[in-house]
């Protein structure tokens, strides 16, 4: 099988995942036993009140009508032209439109994960590879142990100590928000601050969304990066002991070409498999970290919603989850299948 | 000599399995120092009633006080107690992730037994239902499912489960699909055992080493989500200690300098989650032969 046509396998087979994703969304926030809407008002609304919101947001229909409104919804191409968003439906707070709201928390979520998948893959394929190289030393023992630790972790306490730390106490960094309140923010281009602010050519802006971004993404990027150092350090282990690498050995390679550019480049195909799965990982943790650090994500989304008890913003915000996993899971196995052409056998 | 073999004896009698652990080299270690501090903290949370200074949940002395030799832990911004207050506050979140590793159990193994035994279109359907769960992320599923349910050890419970019995359900399918190709295994069939025999008796032994680890890892999980839920709002209750909504409380007085509400109960999660950790890596180290030069 060519790449295209590989390609094109991959994108179809997206479609019934995707379907079946948000049927489950749909099963856990609407079949469920527990009435949203009674829910909503925790029981302190008359029955009109209640039953004109489930007319408004169209919960007095069977459950099969519910269900078609939301995949049509999702599916409308003509309300996404129309809105830049596609249709999620309203919310029980404000009846304002779910999608736009998503779609205006997304961009903080991406950056954060962007920087923070960064910072986990450097120091977990850094110390990975330092690891295995020094098998069962104690250099070793020690780079495991500080995998083993940060797993253990819960992210917002390291996130709390970190702004106990930097901000309480030192004043080096902001401990919330994108950016410093008193500077407006970069006009919205892409959404993430670092590269809108760059585009807009404004430095001091470019700085401030830095210092903000450095506290959470290193939070969410320690953590994570004890996955990456255990599997860095498995795979390489499996790979320097492949006859390819002795033989660059024995051919007077340096040691460090060998390890690099020969044993790494070999081992890093699982790696890349894994920061696809870790994404999903990563996005669990962003919520958490979003939630310490005021970040104004669609983590943060979810959390202030569920104080709302707004459930049909929850699920928008849950449906963006998941279309975001699994668009990030094409695309990694569209890259694997670049680097790897057995896949596409 | 003589006398530390006998001790060393006496010790692998007492716990099976133990000494043979301490031959295994680091990877031993690991499970053994999991093992106890897990067991610690247990014990701890079991007796932390009879232990405690103070009642942990009445309001005593000042509000927001440093450790001191009368409170050696501090206080929280309700002048209650750190110290006793950690030593009872892991039983919630011990229930939780006991309760939710014993149901992903009852659910996920049988299922996932069951599901490759038969192949065909159930096991294509579950698998694929079970993929795009397992895709999903986890904690954003445990907050769908939690806020639909309300709190509640069980509920909270519950939706730590739904996360995981997709780890149960593959490792076991990917093991039961080699192993059901056995000759054993077709030499069970011959003679005429029932599905539920070869299931029980011939393919489920073989597989539970692989579920031990998924489940040690699973309670480390279930430990960090259980505390994730109550750090967003999720929790089960105000009314009893607890070292997630100790951590979630005491954020709110970061910027007095009061370090000490958040530390304690902290460090305390990260031992329970870093126990079962260590017993998950370190099993899963031995039974990897790949690894074993």
């Amino acid at each position: 099988m060519g790449l295209r046509s590989y390609v094109i396998t991959r994108i179809l087979l997206t479609i019934p995942t995707l379907l079946l994703l948000l049927s489950m969304v749909f099963l856990v926030m609407r079949v469920l036993p527990g009435d949203p809407v009674a829910l909503h008002f925790e029981k302190k609304a008359s029955q009109s009140q209640m039953d004109e919101m489930r007319h408004i947001l169209g919960l007095d229909k069977p459950l099969w009508g519910q269900y078609a409104d939301y995949i049509l919804g999702l599916v409308d191409v003509n309300y996404f032209l129309a809105h830049g968003y596609p249709n999620l439906g309203k919310s029980m707070q404000t009846y304002e439109e779910v999608g736009g709201q998503v779609f205006s928390a997304f961009p903080a979520t991406l950056e954060l994960a962007i920087y923070s998948m960064i910072i986990a893959c450097m120091i977990g394929i850094l110390l990975g590879v330092v690891a295995s190289k020094s098998y069962n030393s104690v250099l070793d023992h020690a780079i495991r142990g500080f995998g083993t630790v940060t797993y253990a972790i819960p992210v917002f306490f390291l996130g709390i100590v970190f702004q106990l730390i930097f901000g309480v106490y030192l004043h080096w960094l902001p401990t919330g928000l994108r950016i410093n309140p008193n500077i407006t923010p970069p006009t919205t281009i892409t959404g993430l601050y670092t590269i809108d602010s760059l585009l807009e050519g404004n430095f001091t802006k470019f700085l401030e969304s830095l210092k903000a971004l450095v506290l959470p993404s290193l939070t969410l990027g320690l953590i994570l990066s004890g996955i990456f150092i255990r599997l860095t350090r498995t795979n390489m282990l499996e790979t320097l002991r492949l006859d390819f690498v002795t033989a660059a050995k024995a051919r007077g390679l340096r040691e460090t070409t060998v390890t690099y550019g020969y044993a790494l480049r070999n081992a890093f195909l699982p790696i890349l498999t894994m920061m696809g799965l870790q994404f999903a990982l990563l996005l669990g943790g962003a919520i958490l970290t979003e939630t310490t650090f005021s970040w104004p994500g669609l983590g943060r989304y979810i959390v202030t919603r569920i104080n709302f008890r707004d459930y049909t913003a929850i699920q928008g915000a849950v449906v963006m989850f998941g279309v975001f996993v699994a668009l990030v899971s094409l695309v990694v196995d569209i890259l694997y299948a670049y680097f790897d052409p057995r896949i596409r056998l | 000599m003589s006398s530390s073999k006998t001790k060393r004896s006496m010790l692998a009698r007492l716990i099976p399995g133990l000494g043979s652990l301490a031959k295994r080299g680091p990877s031993g270690w690991m499970v053994i120092t999991g093992l106890v501090i897990v067991l610690a903290l247990v014990v701890m949370t079991a007796l932390g009633p009879w232990l405690t200074p103070y009642d942990p949940i009445k309001h005593h002395g000042p509000i927001r006080a440093a450790p001191s030799l009368q409170y050696p832990m501090g206080t929280n911004h309700l002048g209650q107690d750190m110290l006793s207050r950690t030593l009872t506050g892991g039983s919630i979140m011990l229930q939780v992730s006991a309760l939710s590793v014993l149901i992903c159990f009852l659910i996920g193994v049988p299922l996932g037994l069951f599901s490759s035994y038969v192949g065909g279109m159930l096991d294509s359907t579950v698998s694929l239902v079970i993929d795009a769960v397992y895709a999903f992320p986890g904690l954003v599923i445990a907050i769908a499912i939690a806020a639909m349910l309300g709190t509640g050890v069980i509920n909270m419970a519950l939706s730590i489960a739904v996360v995981y019995i997709p780890s149960y359900f593959r490792i076991i399918r990917s093991q039961v699909l080699s192993i059901k190709e056995f000759a054993y295994v077709e030499a069970a069939k011959a003679s005429g055992a029932k599905w539920h025999t070869i299931l029980s008796r011939y393919i489920f032994p073989n597989v539970i080493p692989s579920i031990v680890v998924v489940a040690t890892v699973n309670f480390a999980d279930a430990v960090l989500t259980a505390a994730g839920l109550t750090f967003i709002g999720l929790g089960v209750t105000k009314d009893v200690p607890d070292w997630g909504w100790d951590l979630t409380d005491g954020r709110n007085y970061l910027s007095t300098g009061a370090w000490w509400i958040i530390t304690f109960p902290g460090l305390m999660i990260i031992l329970l989650a870093l126990g079962f950790t260590l017993v998950g890596e370190g099993l899963s180290e031995l039974l990897n032969p790949k690894l074993q030069r």
